[in-house]
C-alpha cells in the first residue's frame, strides 16, 4: 500500500470513526453472542475502540504493510492483551482472531457507502484493507498461542515442583529422586528447588539420585553440575547417586569431568557416605527381629 | 517486536555500576522476571558496566524494554569510545580461565543472558548489548 | 566515609553485609579486615553475605581475596548465607571461589572456624597465641 493510499485510508477510518464503531461492536455482539457469558458489552466496545483509534495512528503514522516497525507497536501491544486476556477467558483462537475479522464486513461496507462512485478505487481500497486486517488477525492467533504456551510451561513447572519432592532423608541430609526423562527446563526448575530446600532445612548434603532418568545428554548433565557447584558454593554438598552403566558410558563420551563431584552407584551407598560425612554411624542396638 | 520503553544512563563512574544495578533490577521486577532471571540479568549488567567503566573509559547504557506477542524482553546496550578489543574471541576466552578482568565480564554476561553481541575496533569503541527474555 | 562495620566476637570478627557496595566500599572493606585481624589477632573471620541479591565478579574475588588474606594471617574465612539465586548466577558467571569456605547459616560457619581453632591434638587453642607455634 502507498503511503498515499495508507493516509487516504487513515484519514477515512478518522473520519468515520464514530460510525465504524458502532457498526462493528454490533456485528461482533451479534457473531459472539453465545460468549456473552465470557465478555460483557462495555469491555467489548472499550477495547474495539482503543483498536480502532490504535489502527488509525498506525496508518495515520505511515506503518509498514508487513506489521513491522514502531508505528504499529500500538496496535500489536493492543492486540497482544487482548488475545492474552482472551486466552485466559477461555475463549478459542478463532473466536478471538474474529475480533479483527469481523471489522472487515463494516469497513466494506462503510467503503462502498462513500466511495460508491469509484469503482475502482473501492475495489483497491477493499483488498488492501482486508489484506491488512487478515495480517492482523492472524497476529493474534500467533499471541494466542504463545499466550497458551506460556500457561502449559507454567503449569508444567507447578506439576514438576510437586512430583518432584525433595525428601529429608535425615536431619542435615536431603534426597531428590529424579524420576523419568530430564529436559534442560524441567532440570532447571528441579535443581533451583533442590537449592532453595537445602537454605530452608540447612541441609549438609543433598543426593541427587538419577537412578529413575533412562538418558543423560550434555545439556541435562551440565545443569546437574552446575547445581553441585551452586550448592557448594551455598556451603552444602551434593552427591550423585543412580548412575547406570549407560549413563557412566554417556559421560565419558561426551567427556564431562565429574572429578569434583563425589558419584555413587546407588543411593544407599550415597547416604552412607552422607552420614560418615556428617559424623554420624548407624549402630546395633538390639539384635534383628525374626 | 517493539520496544516499548527506553532509558539511557551514564556509565562514567563506580557510583554509576551501582545505580545501574538498582535500574535494571526495578526494570526486571516491573518485566516480571522470576528471581533467578532478575539476579542473572543485574550481574550481566554490572559486569558490563564496570567493563566499561574502567576499559572504556566511560560510557553510557541503554535499557529497552521489549515486546514480542506475549513475552517480554529485557535489553541493555553499552557502548564506549573508548580503546576497543582488539582480539573479542580472545577477550571472552581468556577471562574464563584467567578468571579476572575484562574477559570474565563479558564471557559472564553472555552466559547469563539469552542474547548477546559485542561489536569493537581498537580504536573504535565498544559496544556490548545483551538481552533477557521472559 | 561510609564504611562496612567489623564486630569482634571474642577470637571471631563478624561482617554483616546488607548494603549494595559500590567498588571502593569493598576495597576498604577488604583493607579494613586485614587491619582488624593483625590488630585482634583473630582467628576466624565470618562474612554474612545472606542480604546480597547481586554478587558480580568484582565482589566474589574481594571475598576470594579476603580468605587468602586472612589465611595468610592464620586465621580462617567463611562466607555465610549466600542466596540460591546468587550462587547459581556466580556458577554461570564462572567464579568457583575455590579458596573461600562457605557455611549455610551462622550456627554452621561458627562449627567450622571453632574447629580450624582446633590444633593437632584436639586441644582447643584459647586467647591469643596459646599453643601456638611462632
Amino acid at each position: 500500500m502507498s503511503p498515499e493510499r495508507k493516509s487516504r485510508i487513515a484519514e477515512f477510518l478518522d473520519r468515520h470513526e464514530k460510525d465504524l464503531l458502532a457498526a462493528w461492536v454490533e456485528r461482533q455482539l451479534q457473531s459472539v453472542a453465545s460468549r456473552r457469558d465470557l465478555i460483557d458489552e462495555p469491555e467489548l466496545r472499550e477495547q474495539s475502540r482503543q483498536f480502532l483509534r490504535d489502527l488509525v495512528e498506525a496508518l495515520a503514522a505511515g506503518g509498514a504493510d508487513d506489521l513491522q516497525g514502531p508505528q504499529w507497536a500500538a496496535v500489536k501491544d493492543r492486540l497482544g492483551s487482548i488475545s492474552v486476556a482472551r486466552a485466559r477467558q477461555g475463549f478459542t483462537p478463532s473466536e478471538t482472531a474474529t475480533f479483527v475479522f469481523s471489522l472487515k464486513q463494516p469497513l466494506f461496507a462503510l467503503l462502498r457507502q462513500h466511495l460508491g462512485s469509484d469503482a475502482r478505487a473501492v475495489a483497491e481500497e477493499t483488498l488492501d484493507a482486508s489484506t491488512l486486517l487478515d495480517r492482523l488477525g492472524l497476529y493474534t492467533t500467533e499471541v494466542y498461542q504463545r499466550g497458551r504456551d506460556e500457561v502449559i510451561v507454567r503449569q508444567q513447572r507447578e506439576m514438576l515442583e510437586l512430583s518432584t519432592p525433595v525428601v529429608q532423608l535425615w536431619d542435615g541430609v536431603l534426597g531428590l529422586p529424579l524420576i523419568g526423562t530430564l529436559d534442560s527446563a524441567r532440570t532447571q526448575v528441579v535443581m533451583e528447588s533442590l537449592l532453595q530446600r537445602i537454605v530452608d532445612t540447612g541441609a549438609r548434603i543433598a543426593i541427587i539420585d538419577i537412578t529413575g532418568v533412562p538418558t543423560v545428554d550434555t545439556l541435562v548433565a551440565q545443569h546437574l553440575l552446575k547445581t553441585v557447584a551452586a550448592a557448594r558454593l551455598m556451603g552444602a554438598d551434593c552427591i550423585i547417586s543412580g548412575i547406570r552403566p549407560q549413563i557412566a558410558q554417556t559421560v565419558v563420551h561426551l567427556g564431562l569431568d565429574l572429578a569434583t563431584v563425589v558419584t555413587k552407584a546407588t543411593l544407599a551407598d550415597a547416604f552412607a557416605v552422607a552420614l560418615q560425612r556428617i559424623g554420624l554411624a548407624v549402630v546395633r542396638s538390639a539384635p534383628a527381629r525374626a | 517486536m517493539a520496544v516499548a520503553r527506553t532509558e539511557k544512563l551514564p556509565v562514567q563512574a563506580s557510583e554509576d555500576i551501582v545505580r545501574v544495578r538498582q535500574v535494571v533490577r526495578a526494570w526486571a521486577v516491573e518485566l516480571s522476571f522470576n528471581l533467578v532471571d532478575q539476579t542473572k540479568i543485574v550481574t550481566a549488567a554490572s559486569e558490563l558496566a564496570r567493563n566499561t567503566v574502567i576499559y572504556g573509559g566511560g560510557g553510557t547504557v541503554e535499557l529497552e524494554w521489549l515486546v514480542e506477542g506475549a513475552r517480554r524482553g529485557l535489553r541493555l546496550t553499552f557502548a564506549d569510545q573508548g580503546p576497543g578489543i582488539a582480539d573479542v574471541e580472545q577477550a571472552l576466552r581468556d577471562g574464563f580461565t584467567t578468571g579476572t578482568g575484562l574477559g570474565l565480564g563479558l564471557g559472564g554476561a553472555r552466559r547469563l543472558s539469552n542474547e548477546f553481541e559485542v561489536r569493537s575496533q581498537p580504536g573504535a569503541g565498544t559496544v556490548v548489548r545483551i538481552t533477557r527474555w521472559t | 566515609m561510609e564504611r562496612i562495620p567489623i564486630l569482634k566476637m571474642g577470637p571471631m570478627l563478624l561482617v554483616s553485609i546488607q548494603v549494595d557496595m559500590h567498588d571502593q566500599l569493598a576495597l576498604t572493606l577488604q583493607d579494613d579486615l586485614t587491619e582488624r585481624i593483625v590488630k585482634t589477632r583473630a582467628h576466624g573471620v565470618l562474612i554474612d553475605i545472606s542480604s546480597l541479591e547481586v554478587v558480580d565478579s568484582f565482589i566474589g574475588r574481594m571475598l576470594g581475596n579476603i580468605a587468602a588474606m586472612s589465611r595468610v594471617l592464620d586465621a580462617e574465612t567463611v562466607v555465610v548465607g549466600m542466596r540460591p539465586a546468587v550462587a547459581i548466577t556466580l556458577v554461570e558467571l564462572g567464579m568457583s571461589l575455590s579458596g573461600v569456605r562457605t557455611a549455610l547459616n551462622v550456627e554452621r560457619a561458627m562449627e567450622m572456624l571453632q574447629a580450624a581453632t582446633v590444633d593437632g591434638d584436639g586441644v582447643p587453642t584459647g586467647g591469643t597465641d596459646g599453643g601456638r607455634a611462632d
